[in-house]
């Protein structure tokens, strides 16, 4: 199945019923497959909205009913739709945003680039808030963390970004597509608004003038930002025991960065990867205990060097932390990349 | 004794923190009463917008939902296609409607989404000082158009429930006033009309409700009201501009 495809059917096998969207490349197989497949579900709900904002303040009122809600776009529209971010932050609301994101700034260009981390990882919306991102690197992947998403959102009840690329929206890789959810059995959510029948009037609002009462609720966002950190992170390793050279990188990126490491490894160079699966919360302590035992970290991205700033927070100075990327949409391949890190890795005399 | 006043259920027991004269106080009560009447309290959500009427939620004893600045045609159209047995109305005013607002709700119209819009147009952008608004008629002042709006510096008003009577989605636009005792029960008349059109799946109905900001106009309270009648009126006229229910034009 297509990446695009997989997401879109592992929304709704998780129990997505609203899906709100504008087209925008390179994810238009998300709405057109939402707009047939939720057409046949009982309930399902699809809008071609007309606009990104008015798609995520769509979601905004699904999910104040209860409903399990998500949007999709690429990099102008996930801009867009910035505003609802901070709000579904600030109200609590469960959503799933989904980002393949594209060359960049600007209308860039269609193909597939990462330079979209900053903006999901420090929310380009405003106010203090965070919001849970997810980064597959294969169809699978795309498959399990988008289905992941629903629960998460509505565990911590917060927006959880599947940030992808345009590479992962548009190939093909058989999946295994996890079973869908009962509805009905989903947790019970008791703060919803479906009209007060035999119970008290309920409000959702993010307005609260009163600045004490406003730094409370920053608080009471900062704890449940905690508790995400503490049981959240998502990373893996690879060829990580007896690396004297880490790779990090994410989503696409690692993928051909693990060809490189194999290549490099046939050439027996010491090369591990750790590619973090969660950008925020991203995998800090997993980084740092790597530095008791290397010295060498390469960061490799699709852009012009963002996770990198996280990389070298995460090593806190105890090692050296280089990067390489390319970014407008260039696909490395795993011969560019090998070459590079090899380049480095005999400069520094590693081996 | 036979009991002919009272606050409506669907009030909460909440003094208003509007302005003396301001037309949000009767408005709220005249929804409260609609709401009772028509015994919507335990289905009914409303979406209250940003502006002066942003603490709805304190005073409306129903479920409520805040919407960002001009998002609440946007937000009404999940909430009620995810609950389409319940009522849902947005609360906007002017600037969250015809200005940051109207894509958003020219195209819930247009895809004829079946909730009540009411819309309070007082000409100004009352909350965050008096600014010129979208409705703000020409030679009007504001605190962005010294010495009155002028058509060739600000541009010409809007008449979006004019533009919203085209859409084809649209079903029922009423546009009344709350500056006399006549109008404001033709307004609660227009109210019930645009929940029942909502209640028989018609779909989207709007009740824009010309209404007097004596502190933003630096006008008394009285002069507010008859401003509306002598100047308000001339540009935005009351009455019925769409309905597509087949009712006669004062059946309701």
């Amino acid at each position: 199945m297509r990446g695009n495809h997989v997401l879109a059917e592992a929304a709704v096998r998780a129990g997505c019923r609203f899906y709100f969207g504008y087209p925008i490349t390179p994810q238009n197989e998300v709405p057109e497959y939402m707009s047939e497949r939720l057409s046949k579900v009982e309930g399902g709900v699809f809008i071609q909205a007309e606009s990104e904002v008015a798609s995520i303040h769509m979601v905004i009122g699904a999910s104040m009913t209860g409903g399990r809600a998500m949007t999709s776009s690429s990099g102008p529209g996930i801009s867009l739709k910035q505003e609802g971010i901070s709000f579904l932050s600030a109200l609590e609301l469960p959503a799933v945003i989904v980002n393949m994101s594209r060359g960049g700034p600007g209308l860039g260009n269609i193909a597939p680039a990462q330079s979209d981390y900053f903006q999901a990882t420090r929310g380009g919306g405003h106010g203090d808030y965070r919001t849970i991102v997810l980064a597959p690197n294969s169809c699978q992947e795309l498959a399990n963390l988008t289905y992941g998403a629903f629960d998460l959102a509505d565990k911590y009840r917060t927006p959880v970004v599947i940030l992808g690329d345009g590479m992962l929206g548009q190939m093909m890789e058989p999946v295994e597509l996890p079973p869908e959810v009962q509805i009905k059995k989903l947790p019970h959510k008791d703060w919803t608004l479906t009209g007060a029948k035999g119970r008290p009037s309920r409000f959702i609002r993010s307005l609260i003038l009163d600045p004490f009462e406003e730094e409370e609720h920053n608080w009471k966002l900062m704890r449940k930002y905690e508790r995400i950190i503490k049981e959240e992170v998502k990373w893996e390793t690879a060829f990580a025991d007896d690396a004297k050279l880490m790779v990090v990188a994410f989503g696409i990126a690692a993928r051909i960065a693990k060809g490189a490491i194999k290549r490099m490894r046939d050439e027996g160079l010491k090369v591990g990867l750790i590619r973090p699966i969660s950008l925020w919360p991203f995998p800090y302590k997993a980084i740092k205990e790597l530095t008791k035992k290397v010295r060498h970290f390469f960061v490799f991205e699709m852009n012009m060097g963002q996770m990198i700033e996280d990389v070298k927070l995460a090593v806190e100075g105890n090692g050296e932390v280089h990067f390489y990327g390319r970014p407008g949409g260039i696909i490395l391949t795993p011969l560019e990349i090998s070459r590079v890190i090899s380049s480095y890795y005999y400069q520094k005399r590693i081996g | 004794m036979k009991k002919v006043f009272s606050r409506p259920k669907s009030l909460k027991r909440i003094p208003f923190h509007y302005c003396p004269g301001c037309g949000h106080s009767l408005l709220h009560r005249i929804i409260g009463e609609v709401i009772d009447e028509m015994n919507l309290q335990d289905r009914i959500i409303g979406i209250p917008p940003a502006g002066c009427a942003v603490l709805a939620y304190f005073y409306f004893d129903i479920d409520m939902g805040e919407a960002s600045h001009g998002r609440g045609a946007a937000l009404a159209t999940g909430m009620k296609r995810a609950l389409p047995d319940r009522v849902v109305f947005t609360y906007q005013g002017d600037g969250d409607i015809a200005a940051i607002g109207t894509a958003e709700t020219i195209h819930a119209a247009s895809r004829g989404e079946n909730f009540s819009t009411i819309f309070v147009n007082n000409g100004v952008y009352g909350m965050t000082g008096g600014q010129m608004a979208p409705t703000t008629i020409l030679g009007q002042k504001t605190t962005t158009s010294p010495g009155g709006r002028k058509e060739k510096r600000d541009g010409l008003p809007i008449n979006l429930s004019e533009m919203l009577a085209i859409a084809k989605g649209s079903a029922f636009i009423e546009r009344t006033a709350v500056n006399s005792p006549a109008n404001i029960l033709r307004t609660k008349k227009a109210i019930a009309k645009a929940f029942r059109v909502q209640l028989e799946g018609y779909g989207f109905s709007l009740v824009e409700v010309l209404s007097p900001c004596p502190t933003n106009w630096k006008m008394e309270p009285v002069e507010a009201c008859r401003w509306v009648d002598e100047v308000m009126a001339v540009h935005f006229p009351l009455g019925v501009l769409k309905d597509v229910t087949g009712d006669k034009k004062d059946d309701h």
